[in-house]
Formats: C-alpha cells, sequence, structure tokens
C-alpha cells in the first residue's frame, strides 16, 4: 500500500466518485463514512479516522474509521473541555499537525500504536472556537497524507455545514420541545392564564382561559353569547389596569360559566411582561373563587348569624334582669352555700345598708339576713323538693316595721339535674292580710245590706200586694162604673122609651087629630127626645170602650160591601136631604182584616156626619189602598159648611162641635168625632181632617189592611 | 092589672077576634102606650107587670104573641121566658123580646131562653106593631116554627 501510495494520487474519476459520494451524503456520520472509505482506497493511508465535535461541554466523538475496528472508532469519546488538551489544541489552531512518535496525544489513539500520525482540523464552526471535525491519518506523510489533506478540504466544509444544519434543526426541535412544555405547563394550570397586548388584544392562552374567552363559529348561540360577553367584562377589567403599573395587581372578576351560564367570580392577577422584542405585554391569571367567595359568604352570614345570636342573648338577660329588677317583691339568687349571688332592687332595700344608715337599719338588715339565712339553709339541707313556702317576716330597714312576707324558693338545676343555685321571691303579705281583713268588713257589711234588701224585699212584696188589690178594687170600680153608665142608660132609656112612644102616636094620629101648632110643638119635643137618646148612646159607647169592654171581633172584610151597606142603611138620609152621594171604591182592593162593626160604625159615623152639614151639593165616600204601606183610606167629602182651621181639632174632643150653636141646628151630642176617633184607635187607625170653610170638609179614615193582634 | 082594652078605632078596624098579645113591661106608661096602639091597631091585649104575672097570664090566656121586657124586677124577662118556653101549653107562643140595654149580651141571653124576636129600647109603637105582624105571620106560616130547644123547663113559677 505504501508503495502505491508513494506511486501516484487517485486519478480524476476516483475524485469525482468521492464527491458524488459526498454530494449524495446528509449527513455527518454518512459524509465521513463516504470519506473514510475512499482515502481507505485512494489515500495510501493505514488508517484512518474521522471524528467530530460535539456537544456542550465539546466532545471529539468518533465517526467513522479504516483499519481500526468498529467498536474502537464507536468509543472514541475525547473530551475537549480541557483546553490544553493537544487534540483541543489543534482543532483551536485549525491548521494540519504531525503528532509525533510518543506524543502526548497519542495515547488517547491506541490503535495508532505509537506512530506519528497527522491530524487535520476539519471545517470551520461560526458559534465555536473548535474546527467542526478533526481527520486523522497515519502514516503522518506522503502521499496518503497529501490525499487526506485534499479530502479535508472537500469534508471540512461540507461537515461544518451539516453540523450547522443539524444544529439548528436540534436547536428547533429543542425549541419545539420546550414551547410544547411551556404550553403542557400553561395549560395544566387550572386557571385560565392570558397574554394580551397593549390593545388588549389576546396573544396567547391557555385551554381554560379558551373555554372563558373564546368561541368558534361551531358553538351554541347562548354559549357564543357569553363568550362575548365575557370577553367584554374581560377587556373592560384589563383596561381598568393603567399600562404603567407595575407589580402584580389584583380586581375581582365577574364572568358567566359559558357551558352552564353560572356566574363565576375570579379574582384577577395581572402582571406586565416586559419583553425586548416582543414588547409590553399583560400577563393576567384567573383565579376561580366562586367557591371560594361562596365560603367566605357562609362564614361572614354565620358570622353575623353568631353576632345576632349574641346581641339577643344579651338583650334577653338584661331584659331578665330588667324584668327582676322591675318586680316589685324582692328576688334574691343564692348558692349552695347560702350566699346571695345576686338580687334586685326590692331586695337590696331589705338586705342591705345604705352607707348613711344608722344604727337600727343595720340591725335590721342584719336580722333579716339571719332570717332569710336559716330559711335558705333550712330548704337546703333538710328539703328535698324543688320549691318551697313559708312564712317569714322581716323588717323594713327604712321604717322599722316588721314586714310578714311569704318567701317562695325554687331550685335552679342544671341540665345534669344538680341544684346550681337557688332563687327566692319574697312577697309582702301585709297587702293580703290588709285585704283579708277588708273583705271580711266587706263580707259584714254585704250581709247586711243583703239584710236590708231583704227586708226592703219584703216590704216590696208587701207593698205589691196591697197595690194587687188596689187594682182589682180599681177594676171593681171600673166594672162598677160601667154598670152604673149602663144602669143609668137604662133607666134613661125607660122613659125616653115613653116620651118618644107617645109622641110618635100622637104624630101619628093615633089619638086623634091635632092642631098644626101643636103637631109643631110634638115635633120639636120628638126632635130633642130624639137627641137626648143620641147622646145616651155616645155616652154609653164611650164608657164601653173606656172601660175596654169593647171587644174586638177581628176578620175579613170586603170594603166596598162595607160602604155599600152604609150608604144603604142612611139611604132615608139621604133621601131627605137635597145631596148626592157618590161612592168610589177601586175595583180591586184586597179584603181588610179588622173589626167590620167598628169600621162600619166610624164610616157610617162620618157619612152622617157629613149628610148632616152639608145643606146641598154632594159627598163622595172614597177608598183608596197604599200598597206600600198596606193600609187603606176611607175618605168621606163633602161641600157642606166646612170648619174653619182654629176648630178643625175641636171637633174631635167630646161633647164639641165646631159651633155650639150648630147642636141645636144639626143634632147629635158632639160626641160623634170623639168616638170614631177612639174606635180608630183601637184599630190602629187614624181619623184626619181637611176642611175650609164654607168650602166642605173631608174626613179621611186610614187603617192599617191587616190589624194585628196586639201581644 | 090584666084587663083586655077594646081595640081603638084604626086601620085594623075594631076586632074582637084579632090576635091576643101579651104585653109584659113593669113600667106601666110603656105598657099602656104599647097597648093602645096595638089595639088601636086591631089587636087584643093582655097586660102584665112582673114575671110571675106574664107567666100566670100567658097559661090562662094562652096569646098569640108575647112582649117580654127583660128587666123587670124579681124574676127578670129572661127568667120568665125560660118558664114560658119549657111548659108545654106556653112553649109554641112566640116571644119578642125587649130591651132598653142594646148590648149584644142581652140579645145573646135572649135567644139562648128562647126568645124569638128582639127589640132594643127606645122603640117606636109604630116598629113594635111591625115586628109583631112580621113575626105571626111566620109563625102562621111555619107553626111551631122553633121553640128553642134550649130553653130549659125550671117548673112553673107560682
Amino acid at each position: 500500500m505504501q508503495r502505491a501510495a508513494q506511486a501516484h494520487g487517485p486519478g480524476p474519476s476516483a475524485k469525482l466518485e468521492l464527491l458524488e459520494g459526498l454530494l449524495e451524503s446528509n449527513d455527518a456520520a454518512d459524509c465521513a463514512r463516504v470519506a473514510v472509505a475512499w482515502l481507505g482506497v485512494h489515500g495510501h493511508s493505514e488508517r484512518i479516522l474521522c471524528a467530530m465535535v460535539a456537544g456542550e461541554p465539546p466532545v471529539l466523538t468518533g465517526l467513522a474509521g479504516h483499519g481500526i475496528d468498529h467498536a474502537s472508532v464507536l468509543a472514541l469519546q475525547i473530551s475537549l473541555e480541557e483546553r490544553e488538551q493537544p487534540l483541543a489544541r489543534v482543532l483551536r489552531r485549525g491548521t494540519a499537525v504531525v503528532l509525533p512518535a510518543g506524543s502526548e496525544a497519542l495515547a488517547a489513539l491506541p490503535w495508532l500504536q505509537r506512530k506519528p500520525a497527522l491530524a487535520i482540523p476539519l471545517g470551520q464552526s461560526r458559534e465555536s472556537e473548535l474546527r467542526t471535525g478533526l481527520l486523522i491519518v497515519s502514516p503522518a506523510s506522503g502521499m496518503g497524507a497529501q490525499v487526506a489533506r485534499w479530502v479535508a478540504e472537500l469534508l471540512g466544509p461540507k461537515l461544518s455545514r451539516l453540523t450547522e444544519l443539524r444544529s439548528l434543526s436540534d436547536a428547533e426541535a429543542r425549541l419545539e420541545r420546550e414551547r410544547r412544555l411551556l404550553s403542557n405547563i400553561i395549560n395544566a394550570v387550572p386557571d385560565p392564564v392570558l397574554l394580551t397586548d397593549t390593545d388588549g388584544r389576546i396573544v396567547t392562552s391557555n385551554t381554560r382561559a379558551e373555554a372563558l374567552l373564546a368561541a368558534t363559529e361551531i358553538e351554541s348561540e347562548g354559549r357564543r353569547r357569553a363568550v362575548a360577553l365575557n370577553n367584554m367584562l374581560f377587556s373592560a377589567a384589563l383596561f381598568q389596569r393603567a399600562m404603567g403599573e407595575t407589580g402584580v395587581a389584583r380586581r375581582e372578576l365577574l364572568l358567566v360559566d359559558p357551558i352552564d351560564g353560572a356566574d363565576l367570580v375570579f379574582e384577577l392577577l395581572t402582571a406586565v411582561s416586559r419583553d425586548q422584542r416582543e414588547g409590553t405585554g399583560l400577563v393576567s391569571v384567573l383565579r376561580n373563587v366562586t367557591d371560594l367567595r361562596r365560603a367566605t359568604e357562609e362564614i361572614e352570614e354565620n358570622l353575623r348569624k353568631l353576632r345576632m345570636a349574641e346581641v339577643s342573648v344579651r338583650a334577653e338577660r338584661d331584659r331578665l334582669d330588667l324584668i327582676i329588677d322591675s318586680v316589685a317583691d324582692p328576688i334574691l339568687v343564692t348558692d349552695l352555700a347560702g350566699n346571695i349571688v345576686h338580687m334586685n332592687s326590692p331586695a337590696e332595700r331589705l338586705f342591705t345598708a345604705s352607707p348613711d344608715g344608722d344604727e337600727a337599719q343595720l340591725r335590721a338588715v342584719r336580722a333579716n339576713d339571719t332570717h332569710f339565712s336559716t330559711f335558705v339553709s333550712n330548704l337546703l339541707l333538710t328539703r328535698t323538693d324543688r320549691r318551697w313556702r313559708r312564712h317569714v317576716t322581716l323588717t323594713d330597714p327604712e321604717t322599722g316595721s316588721s314586714i310578714p312576707m311569704e318567701a317562695v324558693s325554687g331550685k335552679i338545676t342544671s341540665n345534669q339535674g344538680e341544684v346550681t343555685a337557688l332563687v327566692t321571691i319574697l312577697h309582702d303579705r301585709s297587702e293580703a292580710i290588709e285585704k283579708a281583713k277588708l273583705y271580711e268588713q266587706v263580707k259584714a257589711a254585704s250581709e247586711q245590706l243583703e239584710e236590708k234588701v231583704r227586708t226592703a224585699t219584703a216590704e216590696l212584696v208587701h207593698q205589691n200586694e196591697l197595690l194587687q188589690r188596689q187594682r182589682v178594687e180599681l177594676e171593681q170600680a171600673s166594672a162598677l162604673k160601667s154598670q152604673f153608665i149602663a144602669n143609668v142608660s137604662h133607666e134613661f132609656r125607660t122613659p125616653l122609651n115613653a116620651i118618644l112612644g107617645h109622641t110618635s102616636m100622637l104624630l101619628e094620629g093615633v089619638l086623634g087629630e091635632l092642631p098644626a101648632s101643636q103637631l109643631r110643638a110634638l115635633g120639636k119635643v120628638d126632635t130633642n127626645a130624639r137627641h137626648l137618646l143620641s147622646i145616651i148612646d155616645d155616652i154609653l159607647d164611650i164608657a164601653r170602650i173606656e172601660s175596654g169592654r169593647l171587644p174586638l171581633h177581628l176578620g175579613a172584610i170586603n170594603i166596598g160591601e162595607l160602604v155599600t151597606d152604609v150608604v144603604t142603611q142612611v139611604e132615608p138620609l139621604i133621601k131627605r136631604s137635597r145631596v148626592s152621594v157618590l161612592v168610589k171604591v177601586p175595583p180591586r182592593v184586597p179584603p181588610l182584616h179588622s173589626d167590620r162593626q167598628k169600621v162600619k160604625q166610624i164610616v157610617l159615623n162620618l157619612l152622617t156626619n157629613a149628610l148632616k152639614f152639608t145643606p146641598k151639593g154632594s159627598i163622595t165616600v172614597k177608598v183608596t189602598y197604599e200598597k206600600r204601606s198596606d193600609k187603606v183610606c176611607i175618605a168621606v167629602a163633602d161641600t157642606g159648611i166646612g170648619i174653619a182651621r182654629a176648630d178643625q181639632e175641636k171637633v174631635f174632643e167630646d161633647f164639641r162641635q165646631a159651633d155650639s150653636s150648630l147642636t141645636r141646628e144639626y143634632g147629635g151630642a158632639g160626641l160623634g168625632l170623639s168616638i170614631c176617633r177612639r174606635l180608630a184607635g183601637m184599630l190602629d187607625g187614624s181619623i184626619t181632617l181637611e176642611s175650609r170653610l164654607g168650602k166642605g170638609s173631608t174626613f179621611t179614615f186610614t187603617l192599617p189592611r191587616l190589624r194585628r193582634r196586639r201581644s | 092589672m090584666g084587663k083586655l082594652k077594646s081595640p081603638a078605632p084604626g086601620k085594623q078596624g075594631k076586632s074582637k077576634e084579632g090576635p091576643l098579645i101579651l104585653l109584659v113591661d113593669d113600667f106601666q106608661d110603656n105598657r099602656e102606650m104599647y097597648a093602645e096602639y096595638l089595639v088601636h091597631s086591631g089587636f087584643r091585649v093582655a097586660e102584665a107587670g112582673s114575671g110571675h104575672e106574664a107567666i100566670e097570664k100567658a097559661v090562662k090566656s094562652l096569646p098569640d104573641l108575647i112582649v117580654m121586657d127583660l128587666a123587670l124586677p124579681g124574676m127578670d124577662g129572661w127568667e120568665a121566658t125560660r118558664h114560658l118556653k119549657g111548659d108545654q101549653r106556653t112553649r109554641k107562643i112566640p116571644v119578642v123580646a125587649l130591651s132598653g140595654n142594646a148590648l149584644s149580651g142581652h140579645l145573646r141571653r135572649a135567644k139562648e131562653v128562647g126568645c124569638d124576636g128582639f127589640l132594643a129600647k127606645p122603640c117606636l109603637p109604630r116598629t113594635l106593631l111591625t115586628e109583631i105582624q112580621r113575626m105571626l105571620v111566620e109563625h102562621a106560616k111555619g107553626g111551631a116554627k122553633k121553640p128553642t130547644g134550649k130553653a130549659k123547663g125550671k117548673g112553673k113559677g107560682d
């Protein structure tokens, strides 16, 4: 091989072959292999090694070898960290160096077997002071070395370029990895994180932030709206932060959960990030504090409740104190040792001496204390019942007078049932005693009164009996009076019967014809006798009414028929007069329920009265029925002499005619209207009069259609 | 006192055969007045001044009609009527009661004891006459028209 090497160098075709091989390789190791293999064939070197500088700190790593076993090539790892390392020096210097036999550098390359070798630095590195690689050939001189130098010329730049490319892609991959890591880290953060530029535009954000602030077209309308709202809220929150501010700012931010629309409360932390190249931006971290906030609110609410409870407990206690103090009765609370632990002001009056109190007052207080202590210890030591009651006599320290008291004690027990204190209420019994005394007095007085009432009642009963007797007597007297009147009337009638009878016989001529003058005189006798009779009849009627001996006979009455009856009855009178009588009864008057005879008597009376005082003209008897009040009116209107206004009420009085001279002219006792009024009264009716002197009169008898029996 | 008066001249003429009317009244003036008028009207008239006398005369002369004043001293008109109506001999004779007391109680009681008619005083002779004539006609038509069964025979008075 040496021979060949000495003879001649490789031909152009071999060189072309190497160039092609290098061009085809895109990898440093491939290039090294191609170059080393070509050298092995054409370079006349016994041993060849191609190594490359890689890593940080730099290490010289074997790539390919010729005349060296493969494992040794791959095992070659020479640290170049030390600047004085001989190979590092070679790589730094950049020129080919012969490594002489026995040199230090050869120690690291055992396969050279200590033979001198030529180390040719390969390529150039832009970033490092070291060359890219190293081509070592042995022997160090001759054709082999020349060919190796030529190959190094080609291989160096190629390796440098490839290394550069690789380191570039390595950096890229690293960058990508870092970016991914960063992104993973950001995404792993459970809080939304965003970076915004100075205009508030989102530069980058993690998935949590995207969920809140980004929406794609395919998402629902509601969600998109929520996102839009969130963006608005977020921008507004950011805007509040002045860009010039430094440090971390915190503020609260309310957003909407785009998924379920719930309100979310965030704490927005923003920090300014300044970068030479990227410019100023804002990093925002949104911390979801909704739950926190809710918890805080709950805690606050509980705290508030607690405070309120505390306040109410305090108020309750104050009120209790107030109540206890305002109780007029002394109240004392004693512990189990018998010491007074609490008392209200009335109790204080009894059991504490005022600072300016005198000796007597002090004594009284001490005596009270002793009494009370005895009472309490009795209860505590001997009694098992919860309550007990005793009479205790205490002394009023102010007046020195003794007060009879009733002491009522109750044991206060804890929840566990053990007695913790005693409450004693003292009640002043003097009032009760006083009351009892008063009660006795009242009772005595009441008994006296009762006795008096009994006496008075007996007296009253007696008086009543007397009255009863008098009433009976009066009734008897009244009956006697009526009887008397009836008798008198009978006694009157008997002679009148003779007078009227004889007169009529004379007038009839039964006892012989009489001269006209005697007949006239007899006529006057007759008239006056009849007048007398009518007076007697009226008196009898009034007596009957007054004595209540005129009973009511209620029944159904057809008022039309009744009026016709009456008119028929006075037909002779009508015929004798120069008056026409008209009857007006509406076709449908419901039947009356009243006393027929009395109604008839009234109508008859009114009609005869009208006839009596109506020399000529007409009389109208008109019946009307007033549905609303259920009353019937019977009006008798005449065109007679009339009654002056002043006399209109008088005509209803007993023995009255408007003009007493009329009595003689018209006859009648003047009792008719007064009877009518009485009768109308019995029927719950009334009689009214309307009249004008000389024009006529209208008497109206009004009565209820239904006369109800008086209860 | 009972005496037959000869009828005075009148429309009916003097008829000894006219119906006999017994007038019972304690007041003589009235009795005589009615008697005079009835006689004048053609009746025969007997008079009685008391209840006892009325019963006695009625039994003896059996009049065609009795006019009975109710208010009589001693035995009153109701009592006398009850007797008459309780006696077989006189029970068919119509009785017209006369009363000065025109109370319904009087009328009711009169009907109870058997009176056939009732007139209130004052009663003009003409009114009495009209009533007597009406009752006689009625009596003649109906015969023993209605001797009121309610009349209680108390035995004859003396």
